[in-house]
């Protein structure tokens, strides 16, 4: 799958965009620093970089969406549009935004108004610039408009409110109110970035499909590396404001000149891995062969260093039969049911010690729930599960607290997780004041500064507050956490999905060692079958509340039996398949 | 949407029931025999006993209440024990004043804050938008009866342009209804205003940066435009709650303002009948005040189902 050969680039005459020494900055700190480029007619050029490059400013500045506090210097052009974007006045402005210009934003949720019917708002944006002749024509042409985004029953659909929508959906009425007015540009900001894997891959599609139809010149932003081998034929690579590359896709994917752009691609590589069998990082990139000049050759399988479950012998320590959980939705009716929702569904597995087992699913597939009940954090509706020999299902709380000293979790985002009122060594210091450990002030102290250096991070940290952290580093703090106690199983709830692409391989490598040198049973979750196949020697795919397949990951991933699993894996994109796609 | 309204009004039929008992039951705990009180402090075992079983309050309690529980429901509050008058056409009129004082009141002070507070969101950060909430934040400063003395003062002593106090019903003279009115109704709406408009700027506030506002505006709609047409009914959610609690406490809290103007309303008849001792009259406005507390609640719930769709279908 590769969306971009379909592009139509250079249709026009001239430039369709011409950036030039483009900054921003918020009183004397610069947050984007001159940065130049140009866009032709119809071509797409990703803008990529981490959290903080400025990526995202760069677009709110083209459209003149910046807040008040930030000032804006250089100069942008567009084609067709006298006064220069950066100074044009607002008015002027107003009648370019969402006629000429228009963007596509990350979270389709919140981006769309909660309480209105969304074929109003797709409406709304021809009304605005008089593009169609009465309202009549306006929610004819919003229909029409919703069609061609393809989402089933558009003239239903236009009724709709934004919650009654799937993800995929919102986003898709986003790109067609985006696209109502045949924009010349498209900007989109990680359209894809909260999505599920197949949702992406069919919104990455229709992004394509559209904008080459109506040869819209598309500034793509994302810090997905094989979003953009998808989607973009000329990238540019922001770090910390500066472009510091720029080039054709094939060109900077292949001899990356900058080191920050080869650290990058090596961070991003999931399936590349050093001499110690250890995923690249900032720190090792320099070794790193990207993939185009690995002679097409499929990546040599990772070989996750645990025992695989054959190996394994002895008792289950992880052990679930039947599990189902069930919700209640409100009434629809004054007396009737209450509608049931299925949650997690008969879910049938063991785990043997040592094992890592990956869990795989979209959103609503259960495998969040499953995770909360093995934690002791929820209790089934039926069904049994027992884990490092205490059983679950109806036990109190005091039976669970060997099974708190079995089982610790990292979860999904470090700030969240971490109260933010509490310093570094009292978070790790907490899971040893469970009943039954005897450590003074001082041996607890002295077990923090352990974990503190396990996870590398230095002792001083332990006098400081979590938001004085970067996400990588929280991560670590909830990982010495988890770790302290000396837990048998460590389960992870999508451990690296909040964090930086350079940050993601550093982590994942820190939880590879730990879970050595601790003999720990690893159980994962995550959207990411990268991150899966990666550390995991067992994957257990889910879909709505049920286990649909599980076995060796390897023989997964390369023959899926159950037709979901095939589709997972086909829809989610991998920088190195995205490259060795010929051009 | 009409299961959920449904459901609203059962749970306020309930509610009402709930609260005859608990209201009935708490004027029982009261120490203080009616029957001892209203007969005087010289009067004889006989006296007493007969008053009693004029009153009916030598009977079994259960029986009381199902006597007082189905008057009720005549919209029939009984004799008072202390002025032996009837108390259901009082408390209708004093109803009807103390509604009209708070209803007007209230709009006013919406009528005030919604351009005020949203005033002073849009220019957060300018001298205009820091002065309406300074002077918010004094207003919420000033009592009301303070206000009311200072604005009977200027526009009735001073000026003479309207009457200083009293009440007339609108259906007797209107015109002098209104003319009374307004003093006291400004004098009500200038506190709550000022509590009102620091609840809609940071509602305002809030909304104007959410993600929707950004994509109004990268539609091409202008600020103030965006605001109206996506900010103002996410913003009015929770200005609605705060709305129907003011209105609530309202009507029992306007009784200073009656003091000062002389308005014979639903505060000052409480007052008055807790200080002569008389049970039942507490007890009628004490239950009148609690269903119209439940009643604003019905409809604040109301509103929150046709304003908000999500609400229609919240998992519960």
């Amino acid at each position: 799958m590769r969306n971009r050969d379909t592009a139509s680039a250079g249709a026009g005459t001239g430039n369709l965009l011409e950036v030039s020494d483009l900054s921003v900055s918020a009183g004397s700190k610069a947050l984007v620093s001159s940065l130049s480029f140009s866009m032709a007619a119809g071509e797409r050029i990703g803008l990529i970089g981490e959290s903080g490059s400025g990526k995202s400013l760069t677009a709110t500045a083209l459209l003149g969406l910046l807040p008040d506090e930030l000032t804006v210097s250089g100069t942008a052009h567009l084609r067709g549009f006298g006064p220069d974007l950066l100074t044009a006045s607002d008015k002027a402005m107003q009648d370019l935004r969402g006629d000429e210009i228009s963007m596509v934003f990350q979270e389709p949720l919140s981006a769309l108004n909660p309480l209105m019917k969304v074929g109003a708002q797709v409406a709304e944006v021809m009304l605005q610039h008089r593009t169609v002749p009465n309202r009549a024509a306006a929610r004819r042409r919003a229909v029409e408009l919703l069609a061609s985004v393809r989402i089933p029953d558009p003239a239903q659909a236009a009724g709709a409110y934004p919650h009654q929508l799937s993800g995929g959906q919102r986003q898709r009425v986003m790109v067609a109110m985006a696209l109502a007015n045949d924009p010349q540009l498209l900007l989109a900001d990680e359209p894809t970035t909260a999505l599920d894997v197949t949702v992406q891959s069919q919104v990455l599609e229709l992004i394509s499909a559209q904008v080459s139809e109506r040869g819209t010149g598309l500034l793509f932003i994302t810090h997905d590396l094989a979003v953009v081998a998808n989607m973009c034929t000329r990238v540019l690579v922001l770090n910390k404001g500066r472009l510091v590359e720029s080039g054709d896709l094939d060109k900077i994917f292949s001899a990356p000149e900058h080191p920050y752009t080869r650290a990058l691609l090596a961070a991003s590589d999931l399936s590349a891995t050093d001499g110690r069998g250890r995923l690249f990082t900032v720190e090792t990139a320099a070794a790193y062969v990207p993939p185009a000049l690995r002679g097409g050759t499929p990546p040599a399988a990772p070989t996750p260093q645990a025992p695989r479950s054959e190996a394994a012998a002895g008792p289950a320590l992880i052990s679930a039969t039947g599990l189902g959980r069930t919700y209640h939705r409100a009434r629809t009716t004054p007396f009737g049911p209450r509608p049931v929702v299925n949650a997690l569904a008969d879910v049938s597995f063991t785990v043997a010690p040592g094992e890592r087992v990956g869990i795989v699913g979209e959103s609503g597939s259960g495998k969040s729930t499953l995770l909360r009940i093995l934690a002791g954090l929820d209790t089934p509706t039926s069904g049994q599960a027992t884990v490092a020999g205490t059983s679950i299902a109806g036990a109190r709380e005091s039976d669970l607290v060997p099974l708190r000293n079995a089982l610790q979790i990292v979860f999904q985002d470090p700030l969240g997780s971490l109260d933010p009122r509490m310093k570094v060594a009292d978070i790790i210091a907490e899971p040893l004041l469970v009943p039954g450990r005897k450590l003074d002030a001082a041996g607890r102290l002295a077990e923090v500064h352990r974990m503190l250096g396990l996870v590398g991070l230095d002792a001083e940290s332990a006098h400081r507050y979590p938001h004085q952290f970067s996400g990588g580093q929280r991560q670590r703090i909830s990982i010495a956490r988890a770790l302290v106690n000396r837990p048998r199983i460590l389960v992870a709830d999508e451990p690296v999905s909040a964090l930086d692409v350079s940050v993601r391989a550093q982590v994942l490598n820190l939880i590879a060692d730990l879970v050595d040198e601790y003999a720990l049973t690893l159980l994962l979750v995550s959207h990411d079958l990268s991150v899966v196949r990666h550390l995991c020697g067992r994957v257990i795919v889910m879909k709505d509340g049920r286990i649909v397949e599980s076995g060796d990951t390897e023989q997964i991933y390369n023959h899926p039996a159950h037709p979901y699993t095939a589709q997972l894996i086909s829809s989610s994109l991998d920088l190195s398949e995205e490259l060795a796609m010929p051009n | 949407m009409l299961v959920r309204i449904a459901g609203n009004l059962a749970r306020f039929l309930l509610s009402l029931l709930a609260a005859t008992v608990l209201v009935f039951a708490l004027m029982r705990v009261l120490p203080g025999d009616p029957a001892v009180i209203a007969a005087g402090q010289n009067a004889s075992p006989e006296i007493v006993a007969s008053l009693a079983r004029q009153f009916g309050t030598d009977r079994p309690l259960p029986v009381q209440y199902w006597d007082w529980f189905s008057g009720l429901w005549r919209g029939d509050f009984g004799v008072s024990y202390v002025t032996r008058a009837d108390i259901s056409p009082l408390v209708a009129d004093k109803v009807q004043v103390s509604l009209i004082l708070v209803s007007a009141a209230m709009v006013l002070a919406l009528a005030i804050a919604i351009p005020a507070g949203t005033l002073a969101a849009v220019r957060h950060n300018k001298p205009s938008g820091a002065l309406v909430s300074a002077a918010s934040q004094l207003g919420i400063a000033i009592p009301g009866f303070l206000l009311g003395i200072v604005l009977v003062s200027f526009f009735a002593l001073r000026l003479g342009w309207l009457p200083a106090n009293g009440w007339v019903a609108p259906g007797v003279d209107f015109a002098g209804f209104l003319s009374r009115l307004v003093l006291p109704v400004m004098a009500l709406a200038g506190v709550q205003s000022a509590i009102l408009v620091r609840y809609i700027r940071s509602a305002v506030l809030e909304v104007m940066h959410e993600d929707y506002l950004r994509t109004a505006r990268a539609k091409g709609l202008s600020r103030m435009r965006a605001l109206g047409r996506h900010g103002l009914r996410n913003a009015a959610i929770p200005v609605l709650t705060v709305t129907g609690v003011q209105f609530s406490a309202l009507i029992i809290g306007a009784v200073v303002i009656e003091r000062v103007f002389v308005i014979p309303g639903l505060g000052s008849m409480l007052l008055a009948a807790v200080g002569n001792r008389d049970l039942l009259t507490v007890q009628s406005v004490v239950m009148v005040l609690v269903a119209i507390t439940l009643i604003v609640n019905l409809l604040v719930d109301v509103l929150y189902t046709v304003l908000d769709p999500r609400i229609r279908a919240a998992v519960r």
